[in-house]
This record gives structure tokens, C-alpha cells and sequence, in this order.
């Protein structure tokens, strides 16, 4: 670790440039720039139009179904879906992604899987979730994954929170690998072998130094992984019923919420927005609104946890 | 002027063969590392510990260390020197099998630990009996405290407990010549620590297994002239420990701190004598020419 003494910068300045250079320079300004106001633009517009409607009765009570804003309740199921649906998915994807990421860095062996399962996550990080849930219709409608939803006379539902779920981690995944593998090869190799040379295998290695050096980024992984699967809607609009409140199925506490249905709040913004069935704007807005603030909430706390990460490290 | 009078010269003791212990008269200073330096002198103590015999090891089809043989006794510090890309590293990592981590890497000869040959003996177990020091300072990610006592414990386990464990991690990071100065907070981040406490915590952490032998692979090469010194004195006083291998580029450092130094260039073991021998009165050109500074 090294730290430099703060000095004065000698910058250069662009007025002794060629007029071609600066304006590209003044081009890539403005382009930042403008880039910069239009995502401004969205997010401020958002929080005004949420804070306008937000309340917190709005927060703690169940939607009911009717036709005016002040018949239809407000968005508790939603939110607490969201919660639910986004802790499962990561529960599933983390300790899956965290083993393929480990796996990838650190193993990697035979070589031409290694490859394989690298292009299989990159595939993964690119496919539209909307083919996951198409998929996932598909395939927790059969009989063998019944016990994952309703079912009646034989007939499978296969829509639930365990359903979306399982299909969102496929979507948290890959972020996950792939930080918890720039993470483990970020370490310097002689790291791993100062390890070795004290006669730690290579698991207790990993276990006990790659896995904690790299903590950042694993909890960066999580928490992108987390992001996406709270934004996503595809997947939810198909998979989790859009049933307005939970409905649950069965008769085992925990369980019977998480085998039936309900909905989220990006399906809740779907539904209200003035293009959805519901068509109740300001509730959308209200929403969305929630829905951003638990995004950058997340982002910020990535943010910490790079920092964090940035301040010991070893020479190079 | 010692080096005149080169010691007797020492043959490489092969296939069993007991070595012959040569006195070094850690008198007098050749002329080409400037001013005279301060060594300390021979420690009176010869431990065989390592025999390597005929050792060639090779990555791919590009051999790297040519059938070399070579003591490695407690009670003396031996240096490799040698140009970059000589060997001499290769032939430090093969001393406790690190060099079986690269893939491409293909062993013969035998290497001896306490008469054991090395290849029969576990790893892990292997590499508690040689522990090594790298280049780079690079403690882990955790507390002063914690980078010895993981050392200390079996594997990935969490037992000991950190008091039970006290005493032996104030006991290596003691040998180690750092106590003194983290006592006062062991829970320290060791990435905090100085570059040379930070290696002389990697020192410790080596130390803290009780090896046989201690390699270092240029353990000052990233650090200041004040902290070198430092680790310097440290190996001279280690070698009654501890068997001490050091790879150094540096040859006034191998100078300083070597009891014996082994001369290497491509891949061949060139010149092995005493230190004084080696550096004042070099049996091979090749040698005479590079501790002059001819060329590497």
C-alpha cells in the first residue's frame, strides 16, 4: 500500500489543441452530458411523481380490487412479494453462483468445460428473461414439479413464488459468477501460493483467504444479481399468477404463501400503468417510485462495498 | 586478504555421500562489492537437512534446471545466484514441490528431506517442513494476529481457539524479530503493516510451522535499503534455526548473508563453494565473470 502525497495536478490544457481535437472533446462533453440529463431527467421525474403520490398508508395496506385510486387499496402484497420473491431467487442463485465462480477461477479443470460453462453463463447473462418465463410455464406446469404450485384434480397450476423464483436466480446468476471470478483472479497468484507453502490445501486457500479477499465482489455480485432479479417483470407476469394479494396454496404456514400466487411491484407498475388492466397512474407511480429507491439503494450499497474493498490490497 | 587462501575445494557429496563441512573464515571482503562489508561470521553448526541429487526440472520441453546436486544444511544460509531466468527459482519451488502447481512442470532426480525423499512424503506435509517466503510482501487479508495463527491451524479450521494460541503466535512473530513492534495491537490489518513488517510477518508465518528449512525467493527485491538490512540480519540469525535457502539477484546481499552460494546459468548448477571462495576466488570463468558484473 502506498499512498501518495498530495500535490498539486499540472493539467494540460486544451487551447493549445488542434481545432479538430477540441471539437471532439466538446462533442464527447456534450454527449456525456446530455447522456447524463436525460438519466436525470427519468429518475427525478420518477421521484416527483412518486413523492406527489406516496403515502405511507399506501405502504401498509393490501390492493383490493376497484375501480377508482381511492377503491383500490394500496400495495403491501406487492411489496412484501417483492421482497420475498427477490430473497429466494438469491438464496437459490448465490450459493450455485458462488460455486461456479469459484469453480471457474480457481479449479477450471478440464479446461474445455471450463470453457463451456463460460460461454453457458454469458449465454444465461444475455438471454431475455422473457424466454426464461416462457420456459418456466412450461416446465412447472408438469406433473413431477406439482408440489412447487397449486394444484387441483391433477392439474398443475405451475405458477408460484417458488416458480418465479427459480427462473430469477437463472437470472441473478450470472452476475454473480462473474464477479465472484474477477473478484477470486484479482488476488495475485503468489497469494495463493504463499498459502500453499505453508501447507494449506487448496480448499482451506479458498475457504479461508481467496474467498474473504474477494468478499467485495461476491457481495457486489449479490447485490446486482439482487437488482435485476428485483427489476425484472417478465418473469413475474408469467410465473407468480398477478394475483392482486397473496394467495396462497395448501395449508403449511410459510409454505402456502410461497407455493401460491401474488404479485410484485413491477407487475403491480405493470398492471396500474396507464397502458395496464388497472389503469390507476398515481398508484403506478407510487410504485415505481419504491421500486427505484430500492435500486439505488442497492447500487449505493455496492458502491460501499467496492470502496471498502479498494483499500488494502497488495502491491503489484 | 582471506579469499587468497581459497578453503579446499569441496566436492558436491552424491548419492548418500556425507557432505564435507568447510569452514568459511568470514573474514576479508572481495574488491567488487566496493567498500568492505560487515559479515557475520561461520555459525559452527552443520545440520544436513536437504540433499538434492541430480535434479532437472523442465516446463514443457524447455528444461529449466539441469541435473543439479546440492546440500542444504541447517546452521548456513546458501544463496542461488544467478541471472534472471537461470533457474535458481525453479530450483527453490522444487525444494518443497511449489513447482508442481504449474502444470507443464516435469521432475527428475531425487530431492532428500532428513533422508526422506521428498516425492514419498505428502504436500502439505512436505511444505509444513520447507515453508517458503515470496518476492512480494503478501500477508493476508487479515489481522497480524490471525495471519500466524492460520498457519497454525489444522486446514480450514477455526481451532484453536485464539487464546490457546497466543503464545505460539508471540513466539513466531518473536523469531521473527516483529513482536516488538505489533504488540501493541496484534488485531492490526497486516496490509497495513510496512513493507518489511509485512514480509517479516510473512517470515513469521513461515516460521510459525517450525520448519526444517526456510526458502526465500528475493525477500528484499521490493523492499528499502533499511528494511533489507533488517531482513538481513534476521536470516543470519535464523540460519541456527532453521536450513536457509535464499534466491537473491543481489549479489552484494548474497554476499552479506550466504555461507555458501550456488552459482547458476541456464538451467546448470555452475560453481557451488563457500561464500568466500565463490566470490574471491571463483574455479569457473563463467562465475569469476558474472560476480564481477560481466554479465547477466
Amino acid at each position: 500500500m502506498t499512498t501518495t502525497a498530495a500535490r498539486p495536478q499540472i493539467r494540460e490544457s486544451s487551447a493549445s489543441w488542434r481545432l479538430s481535437d477540441r471539437i471532439g472533446l466538446a462533442f464527447a462533453w456534450l454527449l456525456g452530458l446530455m447522456f447524463l440529463a436525460v438519466t436525470a431527467g427519468i429518475v427525478l421525474y420518477m421521484m416527483v411523481q412518486g413523492i406527489k403520490y406516496i403515502s405511507p398508508t399506501l405502504m401498509f395496506t393490501s390492493p383490493a380490487a376497484g375501480f377508482s385510486e381511492s377503491e383500490s387499496g394500496g400495495f403491501l402484497d406487492p411489496l412484501l412479494g417483492t421482497v420475498i420473491v427477490a430473497l429466494l431467487a438469491l438464496v437459490i442463485a448465490f450459493p450455485i453462483g458462488l460455486g461456479v465462480g469459484v469453480w471457474l477461477s480457481e479449479y477450471g479443470r478440464p479446461a474445455w468445460l471450463a470453457r463451456l460453462t463460460e460461454s453457458t453463463v454469458e449465454m444465461l447473462a444475455g438471454s431475455p428473461s422473457i424466454v426464461f418465463a416462457l420456459f418456466g410455464v412450461l416446465l412447472f406446469e408438469q406433473g413431477a414439479v406439482g408440489f412447487l404450485s397449486r394444484t387441483n384434480d391433477g392439474v398443475v397450476y405451475g405458477r408460484s413464488f417458488l416458480a418465479a423464483a427459480a427462473m430469477l436466480s437463472l437470472i441473478a446468476l450470472p452476475l454473480v459468477v462473474a464477479n465472484v471470478r474477477e473478484g477470486l483472479q484479482a488476488i495475485p497468484g503468489h497469494v495463493r501460493e504463499a498459502s500453499y507453502a505453508v501447507g494449506k490445501t487448496k480448499l482451506a486457500t479458498t475457504r479461508r483467504i481467496l474467498l474473504p479477499a474477494a468478499r467485495p465482489s461476491v457481495v457486489t455480485g449479490a447485490m446486482l444479481g439482487l437488482g435485476r432479479v428485483i427489476g425484472d417483470t417478465a418473469i413475474i407476469v408469467l410465473l407468480l399468477g398477478a394475483t392482486l394479494r397473496f394467495n396462497g396454496a395448501g395449508d403449511i404456514p410459510i409454505l402456502e404463501t410461497l407455493r401460491g400466487t401474488g404479485s410484485t411491484l413491477t407487475s403491480y407498475v405493470y398492471a396500474n400503468a396507464p397502458t395496464g388492466e388497472a389503469n390507476q397512474p398515481h398508484k403506478a407511480y407510487a410504485a415505481g417510485f419504491v421500486l427505484l429507491m430500492m435500486v439505488l439503494l442497492l447500487n449505493f450499497a455496492v458502491d460501499v462495498a467496492v470502496r471498502r474493498g479498494r483499500r488494502m490490497t497488495w502491491a503489484s | 586478504m582471506g579469499f587468497l587462501n581459497p578453503p579446499p575445494v569441496r566436492r558436491l557429496p552424491l548419492g548418500g555421500e556425507q557432505a564435507t563441512v568447510v569452514e568459511s573464515n568470514g573474514q576479508g571482503s572481495p574488491s567488487f562489492v566496493g567498500a568492505p562489508r560487515e559479515r557475520a561470521g561461520a555459525s559452527g553448526i552443520a545440520i544436513d537437512r536437504m540433499h538434492v541429487q541430480q535434479l532437472s526440472v523442465a516446463y514443457g520441453p524447455k528444461l529449466a534446471v539441469d541435473s543439479v546436486s546440492l546440500p542444504i544444511r541447517q546452521g548456513e544460509v546458501l544463496a542461488l545466484i544467478g541471472p534472471s531466468g537461470c533457474g535458481k527459482t525453479t530450483l527453490l519451488r522444487s525444494l518443497n514441490r511449489l513447482t508442481e502447481l504449474t502444470s507443464t512442470a516435469s521432475m527428475k532426480g531425487r530431492i532428500t528431506l532428513d533422508g526422506e525423499d521428498i516425492a514419498a512424503l505428502e504436500p502439505t506435509a512436505l511444505r509444513r517442513r520447507v515453508t517458503m517466503v515470496f518476492q512480494q510482501p503478501n500477508p493476508f487479508p487479515m489481522s497480524v494476529f490471525d495471519n500466524v495463527a492460520y498457519v497454525l491451524r489444522e486446514q480450514a479450521s477455526r481451532r484453536p481457539k485464539k487464546r490457546q494460541l497466543q503464545g505460539l503466535v508471540r513466539e513466531a512473530l518473536e523469531r521473527a524479530g516483529l513482536y516488538d513492534e505489533v504488540a501493541a495491537d496484534l488485531g492490526h490489518p497486516a496490509l497495513r503493516l510496512s513493507g518489511g513488517q509485512q514480509q517479516r510477518l510473512c517470515i513469521a508465518r513461515a516460521l510459525a510451522a517450525n520448519p526444517e528449512v526456510l526458502l526465500l525467493d528475493e525477500p528484499c527485491s521490493a523492499l528499502d535499503p533499511q528494511s533489507t538490512k533488517v531482513i538481513e540480519d534476521l536470516i543470519v540469525q535464523l540460519r541456527e534455526q532453521v536450513a536457509v535457502v535464499i534466491v537473491t539477484h543481489n549479489l552484494q546481499q548474497a554476499y552479506r548473508v550466504a555461507d555458501y552460494v550456488a552459482f547458476m546459468y541456464l538451467g546448470e548448477l555452475v560453481e557451488y563453494g563457500a561464500v568466500d571462495q565463490v566470490f574471491g576466488a571463483s574455479r569457473e570463468p563463467r562465475t569469476r565473470e558474472y560476480v564481477s558484473g560481466g554479465f547477466g
